[in-house]
């Protein structure tokens, strides 16, 4: 669907390579192309445009020390750019002792909070904790069983009680996560819009009650422009520790990636790829920067150039 | 209560009374429009017809912009778009598909309450046997909105419980049967694969059917929904969209970008968790809170 950025790179750097060196005026069609790249990844208009501003601050200056073949000089450090912003890198999980690490997920509906659950409790299970998981979505059709079948797939306990009462079930399942000696609680809130204050309030309500020590949230990578308002609102509700981005084993480009780490600062730390229990990785910038580019490999386009 | 406490600029904020229409203006017009993600090339289209049609003098002050523009998007849905298919006789099927987490099963409950309301029989299908209590969570909708359910344990196979339904409608004398499908991305070659098994399951059982295909598109979604839109219409000819989600701070605007490039109408528009938060499309509407 989308006009590969690596042939409209080379296209504009064929022109750029001939001139020997970056310069205001033959920056401008890279840096198109660029933006381009960025608003198609569905990156915040805001966001594209701040970094395109800087990057092209930074292409300027360099232009002293690399004159030879400033298309080379420039896709390094838009790469370079996109992944210092994305990163750093670094998926670990801060447990406290004594245990248990509480962990709270969060986010709008829909966007994988339940799968991401078991996923993470897995994960911290290879790690060699003890997980469970507090079943807080109390809104959701069969939500709770949803998340006790994923329970019973990994052999995780899952606590949950019939109540609509959410800091209470919330606070009773953290403990009996003491009572079972359990390392790590994982927290699966209802999904919510930032616009619903009701729902927020909520949500801000269980963090209240069990001072979670780690609160991510959770967002799906076909998010659009619209990212950065939900990231700031949840963020501002909840005072979020990371993101957990999940869908990225389609084609989205996953702009919304760079838009949420610009507006939260907070760090992405693990990237959901598929619906089973095993699809969970480390997230990597670098990796992030050339999907949001649609460049695929860039290392070796700056090698040929 | 909501709040609309955002980040992104909105068009009124651009278009203050009597400003003059320039560069300037267009390009803050070209940040309303991508910042509802119409994306960059419709977004560029729209942008030159308006150009154009200031220099053809059709638009002379900034406050013909609104109305220009609501205009030509309101344009791209003619009425009879918007129906609901209906079988002339026997059951209507309508398949219901999309990719993970989009709000196809809650959109079915509100569907079928809606057309229950209405006074049709309905019938649900609950062919999503693979995700973790996806047959419950219909179950519970069926319950609540007062419709029959037609499914089987999770892990049996779709096309399986597909059949089971065509038949149970037939026999039951249904007005439509409506069919539930797990969530899948549109780059997973084997599930799209079982989608149009389905699809032809229903097709040898009910001739004629499904009479709609409805993809249920997340209102948050950017630019991927082309993708989407573009590859579940390949393997199962969508005929509408329901854009769920709406009830955010979320525009939609990718629809238009789907409308302009792939021609597939919106039928409804989801506005909450609830059955009655269903609407039908009202292009008008839409526009307005495109631009509100
Ligand atoms: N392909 C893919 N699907 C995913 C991924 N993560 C979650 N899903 C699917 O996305 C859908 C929604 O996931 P859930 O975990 O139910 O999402 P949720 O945020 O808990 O949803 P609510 O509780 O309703 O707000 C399900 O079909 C999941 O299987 C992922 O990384 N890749
Ligand atoms: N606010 C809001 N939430 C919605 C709307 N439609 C669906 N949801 C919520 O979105 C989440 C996912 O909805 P589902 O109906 O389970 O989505 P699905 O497409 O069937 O998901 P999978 O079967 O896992 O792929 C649930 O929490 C729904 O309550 C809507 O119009 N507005
Ligand atoms: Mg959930
Ligand atoms: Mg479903």
């Amino acid at each position: 669907m989308f006009e590969s950025l690596t042939d409209r790179f080379n296209s504009v750097f064929k022109s750029l390579s001939g001139r020997g060196r970056i310069t205001e005026s033959n920056i401008s069609d890279a840096m198109r192309e660029v933006r381009k790249a960025l608003l198609e990844a569905d990156v915040n208009y805001q966001v594209a445009k701040q970094f395109c501003k800087d990057v092209r601050e930074a292409a300027l200056g360099a232009e002293v020390v690399q004159s030879l073949k400033p298309g080379q000089v420039l896709i390094k450090i838009v790469q370079d750019e996109l992944t210092k912003l994305m990163g750093p890198e670094g998926s670990d999980i801060y447990y406290v002792s004594p245990g248990p690490t509480v962990i709270m997920l969060a986010g709008l509906q829909g966007c994988g909070k339940t799968t991401t659950a078991a996923k993470l409790a897995n994960y911290v299970r290879s790690e060699g904790k003890k997980p469970q998981m507090v079943a807080v979505d109390l809104q959701r059709p069969a939500a709770i069983e949803q998340l006790r079948t994923l329970g019973e797939q990994i052999d995780v306990p899952v606590y949950c009680e019939e109540s609509k009462d959410s800091v209470k079930v919330a606070k009773n399942g953290l403990k009996d996560a003491k009572k079972n000696d359990a390392d790590v609680v994982i927290l699966d809130t209802a999904g919510r819009l930032h616009v619903d204050q009701e729902l927020m309030d909520e949500v801000s309500n269980v963090a209240k009650a069990t001072s979670p020590h780690q609160i991510y949230l959770v967002c799906d990578s076909m998010t659009g422009q619209d990212a950065v308002n939900s990231a700031k609102e949840f963020n501002e509700r909840l005072e979020l520790d990371g993101v957990i981005l999940t869908k990225l084993d389609g084609d989205a480009r996953g702009g919304a990636a760079l838009s949420v780490k610009a507006v939260t600062g907070k760090p992405i730390k693990f990237a959901g790829v598929g619906e089973k229990i095993e699809d969970l990785q480390k997230f990597h910038p670098d990796r992030m920067a050339g999907r949001i580019l649609g460049m695929g490999d860039v290392v070796s386009l700056v090698e040929k150039a | 209560e909501k709040t609309r406490n955002k980040i992104t600029k909105s068009l009124s904020d651009v278009l203050s009374f009597g400003r003059k229409i320039d560069e300037d203006l267009l390009d803050e017009l070209e940040e309303v429009l991508i910042s509802d993600d119409l994306g960059y090339e419709t977004t560029m289209k729209l942008i030159e017809e308006l150009r154009e049609s200031y220099k053809n003098k059709e638009i002379e002050t900034s406050e013909q912009i609104i109305p220009f523009l609501k205009e030509k998007i309101k344009n791209y849905w003619p009425q009879r778009d918007r129906e609901l298919a209906k079988s002339d006789s026997g059951p209507t099927v309508v398949l219901v598909a999309g990719v993970n987490g989009s709000g196809k099963t809650t959109s079915i409950a509100k569907l079928g309450f809606n057309l229950s309301s209405a006074g049709h029989k309905v019938v649900v299908a609950a062919c999503d046997t693979f995700r973790a209590a996806a047959v419950d969570q219909l179950s519970i909708w069926s319950e609540r909105i007062g419709v029959e359910i037609i499914k089987h344990k999770q892990g049996a196979d779709p096309a399986a419980v597909a059949y089971d339904a065509c038949q149970a409608a037939i026999a039951r004398d249904a007005d439509y049967l409506i069919v539930d499908t797990a969530g899948r991305l549109h780059t997973q070659k084997h599930l799209m694969k079982e989608l149009e098994k389905i699809k032809a399951v229903t097709s040898k059982k009910i001739p004629g059917s499904p009479h709609e295909v409805i993809l249920v598109v997340d209102g948050t979604t950017g630019q991927n929904a082309i993708a989407q839109a573009k590859e579940f219409t390949g393997a199962i000819d969508v005929t509408g969209i329901f854009l769920a989600k709406l009830d955010g701070s979320a525009r939609g605007g990718i629809v238009i970008a789907i409308k302009d490039k792939l021609d597939i109408p919106v039928k409804f528009v989801g506005l909450g968790e609830k059955p009655e938060d269903i609407a039908e499309f009202e292009p008008e509407e839409f526009v307005e809170a495109l631009f509100s």
